[in-house]
C-alpha cells in the first residue's frame, strides 16, 4: 500500500504533464504543499498544464484542495489547464472544491505589536471609566430595586436572604476564624519580639487591640468574603445570563436585580459586619493566647491591659467600615457577573476581575475611611 | 476477513450500558454498513445518546463488543485507538463548540493539532470546509454565541467534518432548527456524504429526515435494535412503540408529506 504521496512533471514541448500519485490526503497534506507550490509553471516556458489524477489511489478534501490550488496558480500566470484522469467517483467533490475559497473574502489579518499593545493600554483605560460608571450605574439600579421592596414589603425574598445568609456567613464562620486566629497571632508576636527590645512588651496589647479592631479584622474579613462569595456571584450571575436564565426571569416579569442581586447585596450587607465581630474577637484571643504563652503576660493582664487602652470608639470605626465594604464587593461581582458574555472563557475573565476589582476597591476604601475617621476626629 | 466484515464499519455486539442499578442497554446489536446513512430513532430517554456516546468511547460500557474499520475497540492500544478516533468525527446536539474560540479557530483546531498545518493552506482548508457546510467566509470571526442554532450546527458540522472523517456521528442534526433550515440540513448531509463517501449514523426524531436522507433506519426500544431496515419495512413493523412512532398523527403527516 503506497504512503506516499508525490507529484511528477513531464515535458512535452510546450505542454506541462503533472502526474500526481499515492495518497493525497489529510495526513499528506503537509508533504504535497510545498510539491504543488514548487510546480507552478510559468506562461514563458508552458502554454498548457495537464493535471493528471489517474493514478491517485486516495484523495480527499485537503488532495482536492491543492489541486485546485495548482490548477488556479497556472490559471493566474495564464497557463492554460486541465485536469485528466479524474475518477468519476471524485467528480462531486472536486465540483464541491472547485467552488470554494472563491472570494478572497478572509484572510486573518494580524496588527501589529506595537499598535495591539497601545490598543490595549487605550481600551483598559477606557474599561476602568466604564467600569466606574457601570458601579455608581449599579448602585443606582440596587437602591431603586431595595426601594421598592420597601413599598411592597411582601416581595421581600427572605428565604433568598436566609439561604444566602447560611452561604455567605455561617458557612464562612470557621474559615474567618481561623485565618483572623492566625493574623492577630503573628501580629502579637512580631509585637512582642520587637518591642522587648526596648521593653515596651505592654503596648504590644495596644498595638494588636486597636490594629486588629480597626483596621486589620474588617479587611481581611473583606478580602476573605470578596474571595470566597463575591467571585461565587460572579460565576452564579455569569452563567445563568450565558444560560438565558436572566432572560426567562425577565420576561416572567421579574427584575433580575430585584430576585438575584438584592437578596445577595443584603446577605452581604447582614454577613461582613458579623463576621467583622467574630474574626476581630477570634484575633484578639489569638493575640491574647501569643502574648501569654511567647510574652509570658497572663490572661487577665491582657484583658485589663485591652480595657484601658481600647474604647469603644475603636470598636465602631471597624464596624462601620464594614457594610460600605459588603456594598463594594456585592456592586463590583454584580457588575461583573451582568458583563459575561457567552463563552466559558468570559466567565473565567469576570470572575478573576471580580475577585482582583473587589479587593483592590476594599483596600483603597479602608484608605479613604482612615482619611475620613483622621479628619472627623475619631 | 470476509465481505461482511469489511462492509460493516461500525458493528456492535451484545452491548450492555447501564448507571448504577438502571440498565440502559440490555444486549444491544447492530451494525453500520460502508457508505450508508442509517437513521437512529428511539424514544427519548431510551439510550440512543448513550449509544452514541458508548461507541465514540465517552460512556464505558459493562459487556459486549464494538468494532469499528473492523478492529476491535478494546484490544486497540491507546496510540491506535487515537488513529480510530481521527477517522470519525461527531457533531453533539449542541454543537460543542469551543466558546473561547471563534468559529474558524473551531474548524482549524484539529487540522492544527492533528495535521500540524499552518499559514494559508490551513486558512484555505478551513474555509473551504465552511463553505461545504453552507456558511459563507463572513462568519469566520464571530464567535460561537453570535450564531444562530443553524449556524452553530454548521459550524459544529464543519469542524467534525475537519479532518475528512469516514463516519460521522450526528446527534439530533436537525432539532431545533426550522423547517426549512432542517431540510437544508438533510439535504447538506446527504450532499455531503455523497461528496466525501462519508457513512453517516445519525440519532434523530425528525420523522421528514428519515423519509428523506436515511438509506436505513434502525429503532431502539426496551435497550435493544427492536427493527432495522428501510423506513417502509419499519413503518409496517408489529412492535407497538414503532406503531405508535409511524402511526401517530406526527407520523401520518410526515408521510402525507412525504408522498406529495
Amino acid at each position: 500500500m503506497a504512503n506516499e504521496a508525490w507529484l511528477k512533471s513531464t515535458i512535452d514541448g510546450r505542454r506541462l504533464v503533472l502526474a500526481a500519485a499515492g495518497s493525497w490526503t489529510a495526513t499528506h497534506a503537509r508533504e504535497i504543499e510545498p510539491l504543488v507550490d514548487a510546480a507552478v509553471p510559468d506562461k514563458a516556458k508552458f502554454e498548457q498544464v495537464d493535471i493528471d489524477l489517474a493514478r491517485v489511489e486516495h484523495i480527499d478534501t485537503f488532495g482536492a484542495w491543492l489541486v485546485e490550488r495548482l490548477r488556479r496558480s497556472a490559471t493566474a500566470r495564464g497557463v492554460k489547464t486541465a485536469i485528466v484522469g479524474l475518477d468519476t467517483r471524485f467528480k462531486v467533490l472536486f465540483d464541491e472544491i472547485a467552488a470554494s475559497n472563491k472570494k478572497d473574502a478572509w484572510r486573518p489579518h494580524h496588527e501589529k505589536p506595537i499598535v495591539v499593545s497601545l490598543l490595549h493600554i487605550g481600551k483598559s483605560v477606557l474599561a476602568t471609566r466604564d467600569d466606574f460608571v457601570d458601579m455608581i450605574n449599579f448602585l443606582g439600579v440596587v437602591a431603586v430595586a431595595f426601594a421598592r421592596v420597601l413599598v411592597k414589603p411582601w416581595k421581600f425574598r427572605f428565604t433568598s436572604i436566609i439561604h444566602q445568609l447560611d452561604i455567605v456567613a455561617f458557612r464562612a464562620v470557621p474559615i474567618i476564624v481561623l485565618i483572623n486566629f492566625v493574623i492577630g497571632a503573628i501580629l502579637a508576636q512580631q509585637g512582642i519580639f520587637h518591642f522587648r527590645k526596648f521593653g515596651a512588651e505592654n503596648f504590644v496589647v495596644d498595638m494588636v487591640g486597636i490594629l486588629t479592631l480597626r483596621e486589620v479584622g474588617v479587611l481581611i474579613v473583606s478580602i476573605m468574603v470578596a474571595g470566597r462569595s463575591g467571585s461565587a456571584y460572579t460565576a452564579e450571575l455569569g452563567s445563568m445570563r450565558m444560560r438565558e436564565e436572566m432572560d426567562a426571569l425577565r420576561v416572567m416579569g421579574f427584575d433580575p436585580v430585584e430576585v438575584l442581586v438584592l437578596p445577595r447585596m443584603i446577605a452581604l450587607i447582614v454577613a461582613l459586619p458579623l463576621l467583622t465581630f467574630i474574626g476581630s474577637m477570634s484575633g484578639l484571643v489569638g493575640a491574647g493566647i501569643v502574648t501569654w504563652l511567647y510574652g509570658g503576660m497572663s490572661p487577665d493582664a491582657f484583658i485589663d491591659r485591652l480595657r484601658e487602652v481600647v474604647d469603644l470608639n475603636t470598636f465602631e470605626v471597624g464596624m462601620y467600615k464594614a457594610p460600605f465594604m459588603a456594598v463594594v464587593i456585592g456592586l463590583v461581582a454584580a457588575v461583573e457577573g451582568f458583563q459575561v458574555q457567552g463563552s466559558a472563557e468570559s466567565l473565567g475573565e469576570h470572575t478573576t476581575s471580580s475577585v482582583v476589582k473587589a479587593i483592590f476597591l476594599v483596600i483603597v476604601l479602608d484608605g479613604l475611611f482612615a482619611v475620613f475617621f483622621a479628619g472627623i476626629g475619631k | 476477513m470476509d465481505a461482511q466484515n469489511i462492509d460493516n464499519v461500525i458493528s456492535v455486539r451484545d452491548l450492555e450500558v447501564g448507571f448504577g442499578k438502571q440498565l440502559v442497554l440490555k444486549g444491544l446489536n447492530l451494525d453500520i454498513r460502508r457508505g450508508e446513512i442509517l437513521g437512529f430513532v428511539g424514544a427519548s430517554g431510551g439510550g440512543k445518546s448513550v449509544l452514541t456516546r458508548t461507541i465514540i468511547g465517552l460512556l464505558p460500557k459493562r459487556r459486549g463488543q464494538i468494532e469499528v474499520f473492523g478492529k476491535n475497540l478494546d484490544e486497540l492500544d491507546d496510540l491506535d485507538r487515537q488513529k480510530v478516533e481521527k477517522r470519525w468525527g461527531v457533531l453533539f446536539q449542541g454543537g460543542a463548540l469551543f466558546s473561547s474560540l471563534n468559529v474558524i479557530q473551531n474548524v482549524q483546531f484539529p487540522l492544527r493539532e492533528d495535521l500540524r498545518l499552518r499559514g494559508r493552506l490551513l486558512d484555505e482548508i478551513a474555509v473551504a470546509k465552511l463553505e461545504m457546510v453552507g456558511l459563507d467566509a463572513s462568519v469566520c470571526e464571530k464567535a460561537p454565541s453570535e450564531l444562530s442554532g443553524g449556524m452553530i450546527k454548521r459550524a459544529a458540522l464543519a469542524r467534525a467534518l475537519a479532518l475528512d472523517p469516514e463516519i460521522v456521528f450526528l446527534d439530533e442534526p436537525t432539532s431545533g432548527l426550522d423547517p426549512i433550515s432542517a431540510g437544508e440540513f438533510d439535504e447538506l448531509i446527504r450532499a455531503l456524504q455523497q461528496t466525501l463517501g462519508l457513512t453517516v449514523f445519525m440519532v434523530t426524531h425528525d420523522l421528514y429526515s428519515l423519509h428523506s436522507v436515511c438509506d436505513r433506519v434502525a429503532a431502539l426500544a426496551d435497550g435493544k435494535i427492536i427493527a432495522e431496515g428501510p423506513v417502509e419495512s419499519l413503518m409496517h413493523a408489529e412492535h407497538p412503540w414503532l406503531k405508535a412512532y409511524f402511526g401517530g398523527k406526527r407520523g401520518r403527516v410526515a408521510m402525507a408529506g412525504k408522498r406529495t
